[in-house]
C-alpha cells in the first residue's frame, strides 16, 4: 500500500469531531450515567433455561406471588433463555430461591439451571474501585515506559490519546445503555494496550523520520511518517477486527459486550493515533531538537533480533 | 544477507517439538467418571474398597473401566447419564463410610503423563460448578476469646478471693470489670498483669473502682489469623465431606476465602454446609443454687421440652470431639455416637465424675446472618450483614455415671438430622461465622455451551485471519500463519505446563492474540516492501526489514504487557483469566513472529544467490 494522505489538513476537523466525540461521552456519562452490571452494583441474578419457549409475562407473575417483586426478567440469547435480575439484594440464598420456586410452578417440565450469580454490596463497591485504580496504574506505568524509551513529549501525547479512547468507548456505552460488567472493563484495559500499541508505531516512527529527514517542519514529517504507516495501522486494525467480530458473532452472550467494546475501541484507537497522537505532538511543539540529546545516548537503534 | 545461524533453527525446532508435546494432552477429552474415597482421611482406598464398588456396579453395565488410585478409586464411564447413573447406584447402596464424587478423568496417555505433559484445568465457567467469597467475621472470634477469658477470669478471682462488682465483655469488645473498693481493683490489676500477656498495659479504666482490659493489636491480628486458618481447616474436611473433585480452599486477601467446587449443582445445600458454624457445647444444668449472673436460659430445639437453665461454664467444646457417627439406638430412633480426644475425655470425666444424678446439658449453637438496615452518614438505607447466635437444647439427660471419651447424644429428630450433626461435629467448627459475599454458579449446560462457543470463535478468527494474510502477503504469508498457528500451540503447552486455568474469558485473549500477534509480521512485511521500493536488493531488504520492525515490535509488546500484568495483579475471575492467555500470547508471539517466520523465509530464500523478486 502507497499512500500519499495530507493528514494533516484534516486535522483541524478532526479535532472538532473529536471534542464533539468526548462532549457527547462525558454528557452522556453525567445524564445517563453507565448501565453498571451486577459485578458493580451487587444483587442475584439467575438464568435459566427452559425446554420450550419461555413465558415470560407467566414468569413474572410467578416472581411476584413468590415475594420477589422487582425483579426484571427478560430472555438472554434465545426465547428458551431467560435471565432474572434483582439488582440491589443482599441475601446470598435469593438465587436458589427463584431456582425452586420457578422449577416447581414449571409443571413438571425440568428447567434446567445456567447459572446464578450473587454479589454482595461491598464486593460490587470494591470492584469498582479495584477496576479504577487499575486503570490509572496502567496509564501511569504507560506513561513512565513511553517517557523513558521515547521522550517526556511522546509519552504526554500518547496518554491524551489514551483518555481520548477510553472516555470515547464508555461514551459509547453509556449512550446506548450496554452493561458494564467486568468483563466490559478488562476490555476496556486491553483497548489501552492495543491504541498505545498503534500509537507508539506511530511515534517510532515519527521519531525515525526526525532524524534521517531533512524536512522543513515537524508537519511534514509527521505526515509522511503517518502515511508510511497507515498501510499496517489499517491491517492490524483490520486482522484485530475479525477476531473480533468472530467472538461477538459466535463467543456466546457472556463474551458479546466484551467484543463490543473492543470493537468501538479498536476502531476509536485506530483514529486516535493517526489523529489524536500526532496532533498533539505538534501542539507541543515537537521539533527535531527535542530527540537530540537522545540520538547521542541511543546511537544504534537497529540491534539485531 | 546475514547468514542465520544453524542454532538459531535447532532452537526453533526445540520450542516447536516441546509446544507440541506438551499441548498434545489437551486433545483427548477427559471421560466423566466417579471417585470414591473413605469418608476418614486416615483411611486409603485399597482393593477391598474396588472389590465393594465392582459387586454394586458389576450387573449394570454403566462403566468403561475401574482404576484403584492413591486416594480413591476411580470408575470412568463414556456419557455424563452413565455418570450420574453411577453416582446414584453408589449414594443408594449402603456403604457409609465412603464419599462418592463426580470427577472428570483426564485420558492422557502414560507416556506424556510420565514426562509431566498434562492438559489444562478448565475454570467453572467452561466444566460447570460453584464458585463462593466468604467474608470470616472475626470481630466474633476476638469477642468469644475475650469470653473464654472472662470465664477464666472469674475462677481466678474465687481463688484467690478476689470479690468484683461485675465483670462482662463490653461492646467495645474490652473486658469490663468493676470493683467495689480500689484495693481490690489494685490486687486484680497485679493478678491480671501477672497470668495474661494478651492485654494492652497498663490498663485502662473510667474510675478508680474499674478495669478495662483491651486485647493488644498483636493478638487481635493473631487471633483473627488463626480464625481464618481456622475456617479454611473446616471448610477443607466439609468440602472433602460434600463430595467433590478438585475442590479450592483458598485465603483471599485478609478475612476472605474462596471456595470452588466443580461439578456441583445443588448450591443450597453446598451453602448449607460450608456456612454452617453449627458446634456443639456441653454444660452442667444450672441448680437452684447457681446464681443468676452464671447461668442462662435456654430453649429446647424444636420446642422438644420446657427452656431450661445451664450453667454458664463450658465443660467443652465441639472442637474436641474427635470423630462422630450417626446411627440409631435400641428403639430405633436417630443418635450421633461421639468420641473426644484425650484431653476432653478426661475433661468430660472431671466434670460429670462429681455430678452423678445430675443432669447433663448439651447446646446445640448455630451462628446465623442476617440483613439489617443501618442510615450512613448521608442518611441513606445500607445493607448489613450481621450475624448472631442461635442457642438450644438438644439433650439434657442425666448423667448415670462418670462419662469418658465416648458417649452419645439422643434427642435428634430425624436421621437427616443426626448424620448433618455428625457431619459438622466431625469436620469441626468455625473458629467465627461466614458471610457468603459472592457467589456464581455455572450449570453443565452453560459451561458445555460456553467451551463450544469459545472453539467455534476461535475457529472462525483463525481462518478469517489465516486467509486474509496468506491473500495479501503469499509466500511470507505462508510464514507469519505457520508463525501464528505455532504461537497457539505453544501458548496452549505453557498454559499446560504451568498448570494455568482456562476460563471463557481466557479463549477471548487467545483469539484476541490471534487478531494482535499478526502485528509484528504486518510491521516487518511493510518495512521489507518499503525497502523494495527504495530499491534494495531482496535479500538485504528482507535484512533491513527484520531489523529495523524489531526496535517497533518490541516497544508495542511491552507495552501490552504492561497492561496484561496489571490486569492478573488487580483483576478477579473473568478478568484474571484474559490477562494470563494475553500475557502469555505476547510473550510467545514475539518469539514465533520474529524468529518464527525469518527461519522460514531464509529457509526459503536465504540459499539463493541471485534472488530477482521475493513473494510479499
Amino acid at each position: 500500500m502507497n499512500f500519499n494522505i495530507d493528514f494533516l489538513a484534516w486535522r483541524k476537523i478532526a479535532l472538532v469531531l473529536s471534542s464533539i466525540f468526548l462532549l457527547v461521552s462525558l454528557s452522556s456519562l453525567f445524564l445517563k450515567e453507565l448501565n453498571w452490571g451486577l459485578d458493580f452494583t451487587g444483587g442475584t441474578l439467575v438464568e435459566l433455561s427452559y425446554p420450550n419457549e419461555a413465558n415470560i409475562p407467566q414468569i413474572r407473575q410467578n416472581l411476584i406471588q413468590g415475594g420477589f417483586e422487582g425483579a426484571q426478567v427478560a430472555n438472554f440469547g434465545s426465547s428458551r433463555e431467560v435471565l432474572i435480575k434483582l439488582p440491589g439484594t443482599v441475601s446470598d440464598s435469593l438465587g436458589s430461591e427463584i431456582v425452586s420456586l420457578l422449577s416447581t410452578s414449571n409443571e413438571g417440565k425440568t428447567v434446567d439451571l445456567r447459572r446464578i450469580e450473587y454479589v454482595g454490596p461491598q464486593i460490587g463497591s470494591e470492584l469498582r474501585d479495584d477496576g479504577g485504580t487499575a486503570m490509572l496504574i496502567a496509564l501511569a506505568f504507560m506513561m513512565l515506559y513511553i517517557a523513558f524509551r521515547f521522550q517526556s513529549m511522546f509519552a504526554g501525547a500518547a496518554v491524551i490519546a489514551l483518555v481520548h479512547d477510553v472516555i470515547i468507548v464508555v461514551g459509547i456505552f453509556s449512550l446506548i445503555q450496554i452493561e458494564f460488567d467486568l468483563t466490559v472493563l478488562a476490555a476496556l484495559l486491553a483497548v489501552i494496550g492495543y491504541s498505545l500499541n498503534d500509537t507508539i508505531v506511530v511515534s517510532d516512527r515519527i521519531r525515525e523520520n526526525i532524524r534521517s529527514m531533512d524536512a522543513e517542519s515537524t508537519e511534514e514529517i509527521i505526515n509522511t511518517s503517518l502515511n508510511q504507516t497507515l498501510g499496517r495501522t489499517l491491517i492490524t486494525s483490520l486482522t484485530t477486527l475479525l477476531v473480533l467480530f468472530s467472538l461477538f458473532i459466535l463467543g456466546g452472550e457472556l463474551i458479546k459486550n466484551f467484543a463490543l467494546a473492543l470493537i468501538f475501541g479498536v476502531i476509536v484507537g485506530t483514529y486516535s493515533s493517526i489523529y489524536i497522537a500526532a496532533n498533539a505532538l505538534i501542539m507541543m511543539g515537537l521539533t527535531k531538537d527535542h530527540l537530540k540529546v537522545e540520538e547521542a545516548e541511543n546511537a544504534d537503534d537497529n540491534p539485531l533480533p | 544477507m546475514k547468514r542465520y545461524g544453524i542454532w538459531k533453527y535447532f532452537l526453533i525446532l526445540v520450542v516447536l517439538g516441546f509446544g507440541i508435546v506438551y499441548s498434545l494432552p489437551n486433545l483427548y477429552a477427559p471421560d466423566p467418571a466417579v471417585q470414591v474415597s473413605y469418608t476418614s482421611s486416615s483411611q486409603t482406598a485399597d482393593k477391598f474398597l474396588e472389590d465393594r464398588i465392582l459387586n454394586i456396579i458389576q450387573e449394570s453395565n454403566l462403566y468403561t473401566q475401574i482404576e484403584l488410585e492413591k486416594d480413591y478409586v476411580l470408575i470412568r464411564t463414556d456419557s455424563y447419564q452413565n455418570q450420574l447413573k453411577i453416582k446414584d447406584l453408589l449414594s443408594s447402596s449402603q456403604m457409609n463410610d465412603v464419599v462418592v464424587a463426580l470427577n472428570l478423568a483426564p485420558t492422557t496417555p502414560d507416556w506424556l503423563s510420565d514426562i509431566g505433559a498434562n492438559p489444562m484445568k478448565l475454570g467453572l465457567d467452561l466444566r460447570g460448578g460453584v464458585h463462593f467469597l466468604m467474608q470470616v467475621d472475626t470481630d466474633t472470634a476476638i469477642k468469644n476469646r475475650q469470653d473464654g477469658t472472662l470465664q477464666d477470669l472469674r475462677i481466678r478471682f474465687r481463688e484467690e478471693k478476689i470479690r468484683y462488682a461485675q465483670a462482662k465483655v463490653d461492646t467495645d469488645r474490652s473486658i469490663l470489670l468493676e470493683f467495689n473498693n480500689p484495693e481490690t481493683r489494685e490486687k486484680a490489676e497485679e493478678l491480671i498483669e501477672d497470668i495474661y500477656n494478651q492485654f494492652n498495659y497498663p490498663l485502662t479504666s473510667d474510675n478508680d473502682l474499674s478495669l478495662k482490659l483491651f486485647l493488644s493489636d498483636l493478638e487481635i491480628e493473631q487471633i483473627e489469623s488463626d480464625a481464618i486458618d481456622q475456617n479454611l481447616t473446616t471448610l477443607r474436611n466439609r468440602v472433602n465431606e460434600l463430595g467433590v473433585s478438585e475442590p479450592i480452599v483458598q485465603r483471599q486477601g485478609k478475612k476472605r476465602i474462596v471456595v470452588q467446587l466443580p461439578g456441583i449443582q445443588d448450591t443450597a445445600e453446598a451453602k448449607n454446609i460450608l456456612g454452617k458454624t453449627a458446634t456443639l457445647e456441653f454444660h452442667l444444668e444450672a441448680q437452684m443454687d447457681t446464681p443468676r449472673s452464671r447461668k442462662t436460659s435456654y430453649p429446647f430445639r424444636n420446642g422438644l421440652g420446657a427452656p431450661a437453665f445451664l450453667q454458664d461454664t463450658i465443660i467443652l467444646g465441639g472442637d474436641q470431639v474427635a470423630t462422630a457417627q450417626a446411627s440409631f439406638d435400641e428403639n430405633g430412633l436417630p443418635q450421633v455416637n461421639i468420641t473426644l480426644d484425650g484431653d476432653g475425655g478426661s475433661k468430660m470425666n472431671r466434670a460429670t465424675r462429681g455430678n452423678i444424678g445430675k443432669r447433663l446439658g448439651v447446646l446445640f449453637v448455630e451462628q446465623k446472618s442476617r440483613t439489617i438496615y443501618e442510615r450512613n452518614e448521608l442518611g441513606q438505607q445500607i445493607p448489613v450483614q450481621e450475624s448472631y447466635e442461635v442457642k438450644e437444647i438438644i439433650s439434657l439427660a442425666t448423667i448415670r455415671a462418670a462419662l469418658g471419651t465416648t458417649f452419645r447424644i439422643t434427642g435428634l429428630d430425624s436421621p437427616s438430622e443426626s448424620s448433618e450433626l455428625a457431619l459438622l461435629l466431625r469436620a469441626g467448627a468455625l473458629a467465627a461465622p461466614m458471610t457468603f459475599v459472592e457467589e456464581r454458579t455455572v450449570g453443565p449446560s452453560l459451561g458445555a455451551d460456553n467451551i463450544q462457543a469459545g472453539v467455534f470463535s476461535m475457529q472462525l478468527g483463525l481462518l478469517l485471519v489465516l486467509g486474509f494474510i496468506l491473500f495479501y502477503y503469499r509466500i511470507f504469508g505462508i510464514a507469519a500463519s505457520l508463525a501464528l498457528s505455532f504461537n497457539i500451540v505453544l501458548l496452549v503447552a505453557i498454559m499446560s505446563i504451568l498448570s494455568a486455568t482456562l476460563t471463557l474469558p481466557g479463549i477471548a485473549g487467545i483469539v484476541l492474540t490471534v487478531g494482535m500477534a499478526v502485528d509484528a509480521n504486518v510491521l516487518i512485511f511493510s518495512r521489507i516492501r518499503e525497502e523494495l521500493k527504495k530499491g534494495r536488493e531482496p535479500l538485504e531488504a528482507i535484512d533491513a526489514g527484520y531489523n529495523r520492525a524489531f526496535l517497533t515490535i518490541w516497544d508495542a509488546n511491552v507495552t501490552t504487557l504492561i497492561v496484561a500484568v496489571i490486569l492478573l495483579s488487580y483483576g478477579t475471575g473473568p478478568v484474571k483469566g484474559f490477562a494470563i492467555t494475553l500475557s502469555i500470547g505476547i510473550i510467545t508471539s514475539m518469539f514465533t513472529a520474529i524468529m518464527g517466520t525469518r527461519a522460514f523465509v531464509n529457509l526459503i530464500y536465504g540459499s539463493r544467490k541471485n534472488l530477482e523478486r521475493i513473494s510479499i
